[in-house]
């Protein structure tokens, strides 16, 4: 870096009223230590007086926290739903394709495995005939939708915390974007007793329950968090209970306040170890 | 004993000498003229000075705020204070902030980190008299140590720590006392007491820099 950062506050270098630079400069700028900004402002002829510097930087912190605000809040929850949801659709039409790809392509080329792995090996290939031209093509279908899908992820781990930092930090980002999609937004999410959220994503089961037909579900969706899948058949109810009690929690503070409690996260920590000391107890007990 | 700047007063609310201050009101508080009520149990700093600790905010002109919030607290501040920077690193309260400083020519709202004072060196200037830490982050007194550089000589700190941040498990007294010893490498603390019953488990921390 040319730039000296270390002596430069965000005024310098900028003409007064433009507004985007200001805002790029209060954004991303920065210093490795403070100093008389006021007057140092005034000496290089920014502003005429300290109190003209006063009210430039008024204006230019609201205009420019307000626009981040915005950006920062259109990474919002809607938008993570649609992510999730298009990242699942992404992932099931590239796994169904890939199967008529390798059923296809077996009846062309020798040792043709199944799966997207298999529709990437066939891309390599250089057809010979228009058939086989055919066949590639779809391969390459198959392996952009499965790298729409990675990058949709990868986006969605980035987005959540922004969205909803306790979720994310308890459930993961991934399964923190599926709860909201599920529920239809943070704020039914946060709205929704923690029973309901335990069982988001097994409605099936249990309107079968509701109908008489089958035993109430323990666990949804968060059955792929590892605090559910991870403890033993017998405790994997009591460890759902908690585990959606807190995010619950976690949703109401994401949506109300919106800042990390890295409290709740210790908390849940704490209850999952002891629903788990369980088996090594039971363990103990019968040596 | 504390002394109360100009600008804050003790004044007469449902029948007891409560703390005001002088501004457009934020979040629906009683008013009295044109001095609003200032409540202890919504704000720390606000718990810090209706206890009697040694805070002495005479003279206070340019402060610093980590931790703003949706700016109950910080309205108070700009209210007697001048120049007012006001931190917070969520964005859902940053937007009741900024709605608090477009009522305030002093006040200046930055989203941005605490605990990267790097990130907004370039804007808020040195030599502040005071520095208010409400962040409900681990790591609070490093982020009080890193932020003394704002300060001027002798410049105050007014730290509201959280035990259940930093360790929920730990008896809050043993946080409190870990916090006071790593203060002690940028501050001279002048007092320190529980902001009980305002705040259950917060330690409040009057410190002057070195």
């Amino acid at each position: 870096m040319t730039e000296n950062a270390t002596d430069r506050g965000w005024f310098a270098g900028l003409e007064p009223g433009s507004v985007d630079e200001a805002r790029e400069a209060i954004d991303s700028g920065g210093a490795e230590a403070p100093a008389d900004w006021p007057e140092l402002a005034v000496d290089a002829g920014f502003a005429e007086s300290e109190s003209e510097y006063y009210d430039l930087l008024h204006e230019a912190t609201i205009t420019a926290t307000r626009a981040t605000v915005v950006d920062r809040e259109q990474a919002d929850d809607k938008q993570l739903l649609h992510a999730v949801r298009a990242m699942d659709d992404a992932d099931r039409t590239a796994n169904e394709l890939a199967e008529r790809l390798s059923e296809w392509a077996g009846t062309l080329f020798d040792d043709v495995g199944t799966g997207v792995g298999a529709a990437r090996e066939l891309v390599d290939r250089d057809p010979t005939t228009p058939l086989e031209a055919r066949v590639i093509s779809l391969a390459e279908r198959v392996d952009d939708l499965a790298t729409e899908a990675d990058e949709l992820r990868a986006f969605i781990q980035r987005e959540a915390p922004e969205v909803a930092p306790n979720l994310s930090e308890m459930a993961g980002p991934v399964l923190a974007a599926r709860l909201i999609a599920l529920a239809g937004g943070l704020e039914t999410l946060a709205k929704k007793p923690s029973g309901t959220v335990q069982v988001l994503g097994a409605e099936d089961a249990l309107f079968a329950h509701l109908a008489g037909r089958a035993s109430s579900p323990k666990h949804g969706i968060i059955y792929t968090h590892e605090y559910v899948n991870g403890t033993r058949p017998e405790d994997r109810g009591s460890a759902a209970r908690a585990f959606a009690g807190k995010l619950s929690i976690g949703a109401r503070i994401d949506h109300y306040s919106g800042e990390p409690r890295p409290e709740i996260h210790e908390e849940l920590a704490d209850r999952m170890s002891t629903i788990r000391a369980r088996a090594a107890d039971d363990e103990e007990a019968s040596q | 004993m504390t002394e109360l700047p100009d600008g804050v007063e003790r004044r007469n609310f449902d029948g007891q000498q409560r703390l005001s201050t002088q501004g457009t009101p934020v979040y629906g508080e009683p008013t009295d003229g044109d001095w609003r009520l200032w409540d202890a149990g919504r704000s720390k700093l606000g718990a810090m000075l209706e206890s009697g600790m040694a805070v002495d905010l005479s003279g206070v002109d340019s402060v610093l705020y980590l931790g703003a919030a949706s700016g109950t607290t910080v309205s108070h501040v700009a209210d007697f204070a001048g120049p007012t920077y006001a931190i917070e690193f969520a964005p859902r309260p940053v937007r009741d902030l900024i709605g608090v400083a477009e009522d305030r020519s002093n006040l200046f709202p930055l989203l941005k980190d605490a605990r990267k004072p790097e990130s907004y060196a370039h804007i808020v200037e040195s030599d502040l008299d005071l520095l208010v830490q409400d962040v409900a982050t681990r790591g609070q007194a490093a982020v009080a140590v890193d932020n003394a550089q704002f300060l001027a000589d002798d410049g105050l700190l007014c730290l509201a720590i959280k035990a259940r941040s930093e360790d929920v498990t730990a008896d809050p007294e043993t946080v409190f006392r870990r916090v006071r010893e790593e203060l002690a490498s940028a501050y001279e603390i002048v007092d320190s007491e529980r902001l009980e019953p305002f705040h259950a488990d917060h330690l409040g921390i009057v410190a002057r820099k070195r």
